[in-house]
């Protein structure tokens, strides 16, 4: 592509708003990764006094993480609304369904402490809400990658087409990376009989993490013949080659943080494996934004609308990191049983 | 059976943002309202202020959740229901939206935490500063969301290119001809909303005897604020209506149910007080009117007058039966509201606030009427843009998605089933905690300190005897 003059920005701007999406999406994936993951643990105990542990390490925390939600979803509006356009008709219900799942996990938050101590129901909306919005996003997730059906600029498909074994995997298997998260964040955020049970959850979570990984990576390059070549010709496997190799290496610092009982380390190496994943990902389908039809050239808005947001973006986005480092900063450290909510 | 999958869209949104929209109108001033109360708190160090502010925080802590939650899927339903409008005027709309997540949702998400769960981990200043973030996050989310509709409205500062809209003229485009008065009507909206729950909720509380000191406290700083919002809200909703008569002239006529046409062109215009519109037939069934009145709401004069719906092309114009109720329902609560809170200053001045159970008992069940006000305004805003999503840019009936209607009914009635259960658990949640007082805001401080006032013990007995009696 010509990236002289006038088309610098018709080149460069797509490209950056496609980075700022990921990181967007990044963040939201470990950020309410790990308080999904704490909701998905939920059902696996069963004492009064965890729960509200479980429960009050992420309260206060919850709701700015989701707001990268809107941010992902809105930023793929604004800069690429030919993709967004399409991608959410096609994932039509999955979203649906993991929207209303998110309804009832937010406001359980709020409804369980104030139904005490009959708040029973809000234990079950916490917990299937968490699984449901994790399952579904990684339905989307799949569902994306694995292709859309498009034709004249448009999604042109049935309302079933996100219901294959692939996308229902990638569900699955989000639902044990976030549930792993959860675990790792709860090895470094609480003490007592809890910690010890988060370390015993990591176990199973991370070896089907592990297992979810290597069923992906042997399954998307033989299904679809545009990410083997991505991955398995020259010149990109010379440079493409440590991805699998990291994987490899933070599964392994995530099993001996696991079994060190190091919380930072899991937590940190689990994080580690996510972002590959998603590297992994994007490796796969870019320059694609719909694959296997719309690129993020073609998916772009106008150039004035993308530079016009960006320029609020560029300062924004720092300010929002360094406001929500402060407020992690101010509950840092180990919670204390019974400590309180409100 | 077959169902239309534009009418299904449209109910599934007008449910959705219907049900949202409750939310922030109460959370918009109960932001305020409790970064007031802090800051009255740090200044005076009286300690009512601090409790009072405790107490909020848990009701706005719940209410604000459920905004939240809806929020996040009116977000989604721009690309999931309406994905032609996403991409026929995404590069205008987005990016307002876009400004609304960076300078609102994450500075109200973020510093919530800090507001909920801050009180013991930060100084008091430093939660005043999360208390004001939180309500200058909720206020600016405000400004885009109505400069973004107030656009669609009456779209500026663009072009159209290939049925695609680019943007011109961002500035043009933001404060958009019909944004300010808008904006303004909708703020004040959300205050006054607010305010008549804090004032219901402190006359509540006051004849039931509970945390009488602070229930006077806000039945005072509501009627305070009332007593200066709701006539400054007739103005604005005036101006608001004139900028709509200037933009979108069919909206109004259909508000007014005005048809116009043959021997109807001429001033003076009366105004419609009752009727039934009947649209197959273009005229009004059983109206009654008041002469005059009409001319002078619309052009502030006596003899003036308004086009009516049958000098616009029947495509273009907009049902008339919901705008036209539903303006009426909102400009009777406004008169109620006036008389209300001009009735509590009156007795307020005549140092009788508190000497009429009546009157009280009454406040004590107005906590509905903003948000019904509310809705209503919304309601004949919303459906007056009709048949356009984007005036002149976008029919309503060519944004939607091509998403089977199978689908939408079946997520229609999952968000009615779903925002059922989380309303009427929320609203039973609220009711719980607004019956308890504020004195759960704190286990360790009851009404002791009242007792120890000896003019209090006199007061209270007179407040008894009004219980008791009268």
């Amino acid at each position: 592509m010509d990236v002289d003059g006038s088309l610098w920005f018709d080149y460069y701007l797509p490209l950056i708003w496609a980075l700022l999406i990921g990181t967007a999406i990044v963040l939201y994936v470990v950020l309410d990764g790990f308080d999904l993951g704490v909701g998905i643990l939920f059902p696996w105990t069963r004492h009064e006094a965890d729960r509200d542990q479980m429960m009050n390490s992420v309260a206060p925390f919850w709701d700015g993480n989701e707001t990268w939600l809107i941010l992902g979803g809105g930023g793929l509006w604004v800069a690429f609304p030919k993709a967004y356009a399409v991608i959410m008709p096609a994932v039509y219900l999955p979203v649906m369904f993991m929207l209303l799942a998110l309804v009832f996990r937010g406001v359980a938050f709020e409804f369980r402490f104030v139904s005490k101590p009959n708040h029973h129901w809000w234990d079950i909306a916490f917990a299937a809400g968490s699984t449901v919005a994790a399952f579904f996003q990684g339905v989307i997730l799949g569902a994306v990658v694995y292709g859309v059906t498009v034709a004249n600029g448009q999604f042109a498909g049935g309302p079933f087409d996100w219901l294959h074994p692939f996308a229902l995997m990638c569900g699955f298997g989000l639902v044990a990376g976030y549930g792993l998260l959860g675990a790792g964040w709860l090895m470094m955020r609480v003490e007592g009989p809890l910690y010890g049970k988060a370390r015993q959850w990591a176990v199973p979570l991370l070896g089907a993490l592990i297992v979810f990984i290597v069923a992906v990576s042997i399954w998307t390059p033989l299904a679809i013949p545009g990410i083997a070549e991505r991955w398995f010709t020259t010149p990109e496997i010379y440079w493409l080659w440590p991805v699998p190799l990291l994987t490899a290496l933070f599964a392994w610092t995530a099993i001996r943080g696991v079994y060190a009982g190091r919380g930072l380390q899991t937590f940190a190496s689990s994080v580690a494996l996510f972002l590959l994943c998603f590297a992994g990902l994007a490796i796969s389908v870019f320059p694609y934004l719909v694959p296997p039809t719309i690129t993020i050239w073609e998916a772009a808005a106008a150039p004035e609308s993308q530079l016009f947001l960006l320029l609020g973006a560029a300062p924004m986005v720092p300010i929002i990191l360094m406001y929500t480092g402060f407020v992690y900063w101010t509950f840092r450290g180990k919670l204390k049983p019974g400590e309180g909510y409100h | 059976m077959d169902f239309d999958p534009v009418i299904l869209a449209r109910i599934q949104f007008a449910f959705t943002v219907s049900f949202h929209i409750i939310f922030p109108s109460f959370t918009i001033g109960l932001a305020a309202w409790i970064a007031t109360l802090e800051g009255m708190w740090l200044w005076t160090k009286n300690d009512r202020y601090h409790l009072l502010a405790r107490f909020w925080t848990k009701v706005f802590a719940v209410s604000f959740a459920m905004g939240v939650v809806s929020g996040i899927v009116l977000s989604y339903q721009f690309g999931t229901n309406w994905s032609r409008y996403s991409e026929v005027v995404g590069n205008v709309v987005g990016p307002l939206i876009g400004y609304e997540v960076l300078t609102a949702f994450f500075l109200e998400a973020t510093f919530l935490g800090l507001m909920l769960f801050g009180w013991n981990r930060v100084p008091p200043w430093l939660h005043f500063v999360a208390c004001l973030a939180v309500a200058i996050g909720t206020t600016m989310s405000a400004f885009w969301i109505l400069s973004a509709n107030s656009w669609m409205q009456f779209p500026a500062g663009h072009e159209v290119r290939d049925g695609i809209a680019y943007p011109v003229d961002w500035l043009q485009i933001i404060f958009n001809p019909t944004f300010p008065t808008r904006f303004g009507h909708m703020l004040t909206g959300a205050y006054i909303t607010t305010a008549f729950v804090i004032f219901a909720t402190g006359a509540r509380w006051w004849l039931a005897g509970k945390a009488v000191d602070q229930a006077e406290t806000a039945v005072r700083m509501s009627l305070g604020l009332l007593v200066v919002l709701v006539p400054l809200q007739g103005f604005l909703g005036d101006a608001s209506g004139l900028s709509t008569l200037q933009h979108q002239p069919v909206k109004v006529a259909a508000m007014e149910a005005h048809w116009g046409g043959e021997g109807e062109t001429e001033g003076p215009m009366p105004w419609v007080l009752f009727a039934w519109p009947n649209e197959a037939e273009e005229r009004n069934d059983y109206q009654i009117t008041i002469p005059f009145v009409g001319s002078l709401i619309l052009t502030h004069t006596l003899d003036g007058t308004i086009k009516g719906l049958k000098d616009f092309p029947e495509e273009d114009r907009p049902p008339v039966v919901i705008p036209f109720f539903s303006f009426r329902v909102m400009i009777g609560l406004w008169g109620v509201m006036l008389l209300t809170v001009v009735y509590g200053a009156v007795q307020w001045r005549r140092g009788r606030l508190f000497a009429e159970g009546r009157y009280l008992r009454f406040v004590a069940m107005t906590w509905p009427i903003g948000f019904v006000a509310v809705l209503a305004g919304w309601f004949t805003t919303e459906v007056g843009r009709q048949p356009w999503v984007a005036t002149g840019i976008l029919r309503t009936v060519d944004a939607i998605s091509p998403v089977a209607a199978g689908a939408v009914l079946t997520t229609l009635v999952l968000f009615v089933l779903v925002y059922g259960i989380v309303f009427s658990a929320g609203i039973y949640y609220i009711n719980r905690l607004l019956a308890k007082g504020p004195q759960a805001a704190r286990g360790d401080v009851d009404d002791g300190a009242t007792a120890l006032r000896p003019l209090s013990a006199a007061h209270d007995a007179g407040r008894k005897a009004i219980q008791a009696g009268e």
